[in-house]
């Protein structure tokens, strides 16, 4: 495709590339797919598409509506590229303690910013997101964290794009925000060969939402399956940061802080099998990062900033 | 030898203000029951009346979700570190 009809035709279909240099056992080899890529700048310009373009089909999403959608960021940005060529208006529900960049990226895109309170983290923003489409009937309410088109578009596209470039997989280690990535992908996979592992990765983000009132306001995305996946581990924000220098100066790879925790994960499994070729994602570049210091700050520091930020 | 549970905010209240006790028991449902008995009100929040682990809560054994280790039966030793946290959304 020499040129393509517009940015959302340039969603997917992301490099595959080698970082095996950063695996601690010779004999596992470590493959990471470049989400960063996308036009949006993330994994979740994917999930932007297809809900959208599900949402049309079905007839939920009419010329010119509003979509109102809760996110900590990247899946609001992918919204905000979709919306602003397809016409649509969009107001995001944002945690307030999110990086800079990806509130001015949402602006930049034509979103309007809603802000929760940082004390109650993503879940916050569901909650306050779902009493507002309960209020207005008239905005498509997409809700990444329970519409099957989300990991629908992982097992028609990220997965037959790692099982193409990667037939030998062993193992899949990715972050669990929606669970989306992990679902389609691990879904897909297993289809293929039922003895691929599948590991979830997140960070630490219970002890970010010192807000809830209760236990019950804790929230499990409805596309979640825990019966799919193989082990699920917590990287702190130490590790991550330490992840994403090294992908930075071993690989020259600039990647987000969340593919740090990958890469940690990663780590973790390839010190616990004898062999195999494990495959991970990237969900976004470091460029929304930058403000926290990441790569040049003492890590100390950076740890500390990290504490109090969303950055999954 | 007893072993550490960290607490989230969520909970502390109901544990005099901690956010980190010491409990005694060779496998997790052991811990997290000698852990209701020091601290009644703990009852029915990490474990369910009907004796599986709540769904809005995770545990950890060392960052280790215990739903993939032996769930209440996973085996603690002195040193483990137990997180309970309130499952957390991203995206």
């Amino acid at each position: 495709m020499a040129v393509a009809a517009s940015i959302l035709d340039l969603i997917g279909d992301t490099p595959l590339v080698e970082v095996s240099q950063l695996s601690p056992n010779p004999s596992v080899r470590i493959l990471a797919k470049l989400e960063g890529q996308n036009p949006g700048g993330s994994v979740k310009d994917r999930i932007a598409l297809a809900m959208v373009k599900d949402a049309e089909a079905s007839g939920a999403l009419q010329p010119g509506q509003t979509i109102l959608e809760p996110s900590s960021g990247n899946t609001g940005i992918g919204l905000a590229l979709v919306c602003r060529l397809k016409g649509y208006k969009l107001r995001i529900v944002l945690p307030e303690n999110v990086s800079p960049e990806r509130r001015q990226l949402l602006e930049n895109f034509g979103a309007e910013v809603i802000s929760s309170p940082a004390d109650e983290g993503s879940n916050g923003a569901v909650r306050k997101a779902q009493r507002m489409a309960a209020e207005m009937p008239d905005v498509a309410f997409l809700y990444q964290y329970g519409n099957p088109a989300n990991p629908r578009a992982h097992y028609e596209g990220t997965g037959p794009e790692i099982w193409r470039d990667c037939p030998e997989v062993t193992h899949f280690v990715s972050g669990l925000g929606t669970s989306g990535t992990l679902m389609g992908v691990g879904r897909y996979l297993k289809d293929k060969n039922s003895a691929v592992g599948i590991w979830a990765v997140e960070p630490p983000a219970g002890e970010l939402v010192q807000g809830l009132r209760n236990i019950d306001e804790g929230f499990v995305p409805p596309v979640f399956d825990p019966d799919l996946i193989d082990r699920r581990i917590i990287v702190r924000p130490r590790e991550s940061i330490e992840w994403i220098r090294r992908l930075a100066e071993d690989a020259a790879i600039f990647a987000g802080i969340s593919s740090g925790a990958s890469m940690a994960g990663v780590a973790r499994a390839a010190n616990e099998i004898d062999e195999g070729v494990i495959v991970t994602v990237f969900p976004d570049g470091g460029w929304k990062y930058l403000s926290t210091g990441a790569w040049t700050d003492p890590i100390d520091e950076v740890v500390e900033r990290l504490n109090n930020i969303i950055y999954f | 030898m007893p072993v550490e549970v960290r607490l989230p905010t969520v909970l502390r209240s109901r544990a005099g203000g901690k956010s980190s006790i010491q409990a005694d028991g060779g496998t997790l449902g052991e811990v997290l029951s000698d852990a209701v008995r020091q601290f009644p009100d703990l009852a029915g929040q990490v474990v369910t009346d009907d004796g599986v682990l709540h769904k809005f809560v995770n545990v950890y054994r060392n960052d280790e979700d215990v739903r993939y280790l032996d769930k209440l039966d996973t085996a603690v030793s002195g040193g483990d570190v137990i997180s309970i946290l309130p499952a957390v959304a991203g995206g």
